[in-house]
Parts: C-alpha cells; structure tokens; sequence
C-alpha cells in the first residue's frame, strides 16, 4: 500500500496550484460571483494548458490522464476559488465521458477535441421541473420520424447550460415500457438547433461563475446520429457518468474545505485578542485540529474513489462515501472557518463567507447526499444479504 | 545554441515561518515546501526561449538529492531538453565554491555556448555559483542580467546596476550570465510538458562520475564554513515626528538625505 502520490502527479497538482494562486485572483473571484457569468476568458486559459482535459485520451486533444489526475487539479483550482473553479473545470462536463464510453468514433471525433482546446463548452441535461433525482422516468420525449429524433419537454438546473455549444439530453424514447426507466435514451443536440432555447437562472447561492439554466425543446428535430449509444440505455448510462462526476463533486468539496481551513489558519495566526494570537487559545486551536482531520479524511476517501474507477474496480459505495462524506466536511469546515474569523468572516472582503455558500452545492448537485446515502444503504443491504 | 541552465532545488520561505535547526548552522526543513529558486526559473525560461528562436539545446543541472528531481522535471516540463542531477553524500556541506567546481567538471565535458543561472537563490542570498563556475571554466560571465541577445559569436547583455541603472556591454562566447528576475515571463507549466518531461532523459551522476575525491568536495573541500545561524534580535527604536504636515515632511526629508537614501 502507498499513500503517495507518484512524482507525475505531484508536479501535476503543483502546477494546477501556480495557475490557480496567479489566475483565480481573489478580485476576479468576487467580480464573477457577483456577476454571475461564466470566466470565458479564464477557462480558454486553463484548456490551452490542459488542466480542463485531464481525463480524455491524447487521441482526441486530451492529457490521457486518468479521474484522480482530474481530482487533483479540481482540488486546487476549488481551493483558490470555488466559484471560478468550480466553472473551469466543468466546462468539460460529463459529455465527452459519455461520448467515451458509449458513443461512437464518429461523434467522440466531432466532439471531444474543441471541448480539449476550450472553444467549446458542453452541459448534461438530465434535471427536468419534475425530476430531480429521480431519473427514472422524463418527461422530455423523443420520437423517431424518418432519419431524424424529434425532442420535446423541458430540462432544469443545468449547468453550464447558458453557455454550452453541446448538450446531452437524457429522454424518454419509450413511453409504454414498464418500468419507464427501460425506455429513456441520451442524445447529442448543439447549440442552435431549431426548437431549442435556453433560459438562464439568476440569484443561486454560490458557485456563481458556473452558470446554470434551463431548457426548452418543442419539436427540435435531431439527426439520428446523434443518439448516443443504444437505443433505450440512457438511464444506465447516466448512473455510469454519476459514478465519475460524483468524485469530482467530492473533491470540489475538499478542495473548498483545505482554502478555507488555510485562510482560517493564517487569520488564527494574526489575530489578537487578550494579548495573543486566537490560535493560541483551545477553543479555536482544536477547531482548526478538527478542521484538519476532517479535510484529511475526506481527501483520503476521494482519492480512493478515483483511485479505483481508475483501476477499474469502479465502486458505487465508496464514489457515494466520498460525496456524501467531502461535502458535508466542505459544510462542516467553511462554517467554522467563518466562526473562527468572527464577523469579519461574514463580510465578503474576507471571502470565507463565499466559500460557504459554495459549499452547500457539493450536498446537492449530481445526486444529493440523501441519494448518497441511499445509495451506500442498498449496498449494505446486498452485503448483508449474501 | 546548446544552453545550460544551472537550478537551485530551495525551500519556500517567503510565507513560512522559519526557524533555526538544532545544529544552529542552518534552518529547519521538515515542514517546509521546496521549488526551483525563482531566479532559476527565469534563467530556465529565458534558456528556452533562446533555444525556441535560435534551435539547438537546453540542459538544465543541479546539484541536489533526489527531491530536486521536481526541480528539474519543472525545467523539462518548461521545454529544457535533458536534465542531470548531481548527487553524492560527500557532496553535503558544499559551499559556493565547491557547487562551482562539481558543476564545472561536468559542463567542460558538455558541449554549450552559454551557461545560464539565476541571480542569486532565495535560500542563502550567496549569488557567487555562476560566478565562480565561469572562472573556473576560464569563460567570461555577467551578472545581474535583465536582457540578453547573442549574435555571430558574442552576446549583447543589459546588466543592472545600483539606483536603477543599466550597462550594456558584449561578451564573447561561450559565456556565463546570471539572470535577475523580470527578464522574462515564465509561462506556466502545462500538463502537456509534465507528460513530455516524464518521458525526458534525467541523468544522475555522482562523486565517481565527475572525477573529484571526498577532500575535494563537501565541507572539507569548501573554503567557507558556516559557524552560527541566528534571528537577529529585534530593536526597538523609533523616532516618533510631530507637527503639521508641511513640517513633518521636511523632517522625513531631512532624515532619508542625511542616511544618504536619497
């Protein structure tokens, strides 16, 4: 067993941490949380340097890295900022994993390589108004006519989804099929496809570079090439891309966590109080001991988690731990990092305060924790059972 | 033009707090972080950019333990060609001097047009490396370089100088020029160099491979023995001015001229 990060890896985190401490400057991360749009300019950059392609093959404009590479770059552009972090790296989300796994070379060809170099930006659409979670059955169909998919209903909540070039739409293909989860299938629509608009949604909470918004499909005809995979997978699929962007979810959460405990730990340092610095003092010293074990842990479960999807030995239950885990522990940390800082933590000009309402989306988006846990509580069920 | 570029693996000190060791000759280095010194990384830089417009080669040497390999995987990944580290026990202790002539029994097998280091590094401020190397290896050198522009067999450099001056002067290569910081901008590492650094030839070499003995190098070879290191004591004076503005800047003035800063 080793705990170490190889010397590849380690220069690979290096470097992600020396962009993002000159990049994700503090002024430009408070700019783009209040304008909440999403960094062009900034995630050109980061593509052009490869940390946006960590995990697609060289083949197709890649760095042939594998999910724990992807983690660790994450980590560090979250830690800077979570917002402009969060933006940059999910600018490549989701699609191009689907496209790898179940698509053909014809699309991954099409697709893949400007979402490598950073002129283009995908989304996954799968939310709709009445499906959260549950993914079980859509209300946004799609009907077969001649040789082209012809698309209706309305997706929510989708990331990236006011400023994507590409999407992938989760649909029902099949709505007679029982149980209807039988009978949904991924399609690839572009930007500019007749009968698709979309609306942005303003005043989230955090993460506010990474833009969010909704879709509007009424009869938008696709080609039949753009059926991603088999005919009626589609909710198989999306469990299997889950499976990957929860850990990145996960180590958002930590990277959240380690850049507010660091602010929290320098202000402990220099803020006086009855003659000496408040780290002196027990209430907050074990704070920020308990901070520490709570990021290292969840750091440790994360890398786990992509350690084996990259082996291979992908698991549900540990992906799931780790999601549940590192964002309750980004909740549990930033709120202690405000509390440590007293009510200069609540102001914006000493950012913590940002960082906490980032957080919260880690228990949230790609599945909630709730879902998590139902996830980690059916795989205790199976091994008791056998 | 075949570069070489001579780098400094040093502890980040800048934001850590630092303290002296228990032999009270040096400070302590278990929680500190390490990267290339930064006057290093300019000089690496401007290596690569010489060799981008120029053709030719770019090798990057330390002298340092196996945890200066990141240092030196930093400069492949910036775009140097090869690498060689330098590493042997009898080689702990080295002052400036010793550094000097480890690196120059290897760079005389090496063919090179121009030796370039950084400045000074950011651990021991001791800026003589480069210097010393160029005249053991009976080659002209300049320091303090903030531009720099070969051409048919000499290189034109703008080198600094106190009170923000400037001399240009050429010399004739090969030559050795120790780059002050500014000179360039360092791009940033690419995850498509760390790939290509990975698969780059990295050379170790030891005290058997550059032909010197134990005497030679280490404390015993060295010419400078560090006695003491300590945190000079903290004085406590300070003239309070007061008075009206006017009166208050004249005395400020009076101040720095009389201290000569101004």
């Amino acid at each position: 067993m080793d705990f170490n990060l190889t010397e590849e890896q380690r220069a690979i985190k290096k470097a992600a941490r020396e962009f993002s401490e000159k990049e994700l400057t503090p002024e430009l991360a408070v700019e783009f949380d209040q304008r909440e749009e999403f960094p062009f300019e900034l995630y050109k950059k980061a593509a052009k340097l490869g940390f946006t392609s960590m995990r697609f093959p060289e083949k197709y404009g890649g760095q042939g890295y594998g999910v724990l590479e992807d983690c660790l770059v994450t980590e560090e552009m979250c830690r800077v900022d979570p917002g402009l972090g969060v933006a940059v790296m999910l600018g490549t989300l989701m699609f191009p994993d689907g496209l790898l796994m179940f698509g053909t070379e014809e699309q991954k060809q099409r697709y893949i390589p400007p979402l490598c170099t950073g002129e283009k930006i995908c989304a996954a659409a799968f939310s709709e108004p009445a499906h959260g979670s549950d993914i079980t059955r859509m209300d946004t169909t799609a009907k077969k006519h001649g040789a082209e998919w012809i698309l209706s209903g309305n997706k929510e909540f989708i990331t990236n989804a006011p400023v994507a070039d590409f999407f992938c739409v989760l649909c029902q293909t099949d709505t007679e099929v029982s149980p209807s989860h039988k009978g949904e299938s991924l399609f690839a629509v572009e930007k500019g496809t007749p009968g698709l608009e979309v609306t942005k949604l303003q005043g989230k909470m955090g993460i506010k570079p990474c833009v969010t918004g909704s879709l509007a499909l009424s009869d938008a005809a696709i080609p039949e090439a753009n059926l991603i995979g088999e005919l009626n997978k589609g909710f198989y699929y999306a469990l299997d891309l889950f499976n990957g962007t929860r850990i990145a979810v996960a180590a958002e959460a930590v990277g959240m966590a380690q850049g507010a405990f660091e602010r929290a730990l320098r202000y402990s340092k220099e803020r006086k109080q009855f003659g000496s610095p408040i780290i002196q003092f027990q209430g907050v010293s074990f704070k920020l001991a308990e901070m520490a074990i709570k990021i290292e842990t969840a750091r440790l479960i994360t890398y786990k988690a992509a350690w084996l999807y990259d082996q291979g030995k992908m698991d549900p239950m540990t992906t799931a731990m780790a999601k549940a885990y590192a964002s309750k522990v980004a909740m549990d940390v930033t709120d202690q990092a405000i509390q440590i800082h007293g009510g200069y933590g609540y102001l914006a000009e000493y950012h913590v305060e940002r960082f906490h309402r980032c957080a919260k989306i880690t228990e949230i988006y790609e599945g909630t924790t709730e879902i998590q846990k139902l996830t980690i509580s059916r795989y205790l069920l199976k091994r008791i059972l056998a | 033009m075949d570069i070489i570029v001579c780098v400094k693996h040093v502890p980040e000190t800048a934001e850590a707090d630092v303290a002296i060791a228990e032999d009270g000759k040096s400070i302590k280095t278990t929680e500190l972080v390490y990267d290339i010194n930064e006057w290093d990384d300019y000089a690496a830089e401007e290596a690569v950019l010489l060799r981008d417009k120029l053709g030719g080669s770019v090798t990057a040497i330390t002298v340092g333990s196996e945890e200066a390999d990141s240092t030196l995987r930093k400069c492949l990944a910036r775009g140097a060609d090869r690498a060689i580290r330098l590493t042997d026990e009898a080689f702990e202790g080295s002052d400036s001097y010793v550094t000097a002539k480890i690196l120059s029994k290897v760079i005389k097998n090496l063919p090179f047009d121009l030796i370039l280091t950084g400045a000074q590094a950011s651990d021991d401020g001791c800026a003589q490396v480069g210097v010393v190397l160029a005249e053991l290896l009976g080659i002209p050198h300049a320091t303090m370089v903030k531009k720099l522009e070969p051409k048919d067999g000499i290189v034109k450099v703008n080198q600094e100088l106190e009170g923000g001056l400037e001399e240009i002067m050429e010399l004739k290569l090969p030559a050795m020029l120790a780059i002050q910081t500014g000179i360039n901008e360092p791009r940033y590492i690419s995850i498509m160099g760390i790939r290509k650094a990975m698969k780059k030839e990295l050379k170790v070499l030891g005290l058997k491979d550059i032909g010197l003995t134990e005497e030679e190098v280490g404390e015993s070879g060295s010419w400078i023995i560090v006695e003491k290191m300590f945190v000079p004591s903290v004085e406590k004076e300070a003239e309070i001015l007061t008075g009206g503005v006017d009166e208050i800047a004249t005395k400020i003035t009076e101040t720095l001229k009389t201290r000569g800063l101004i």
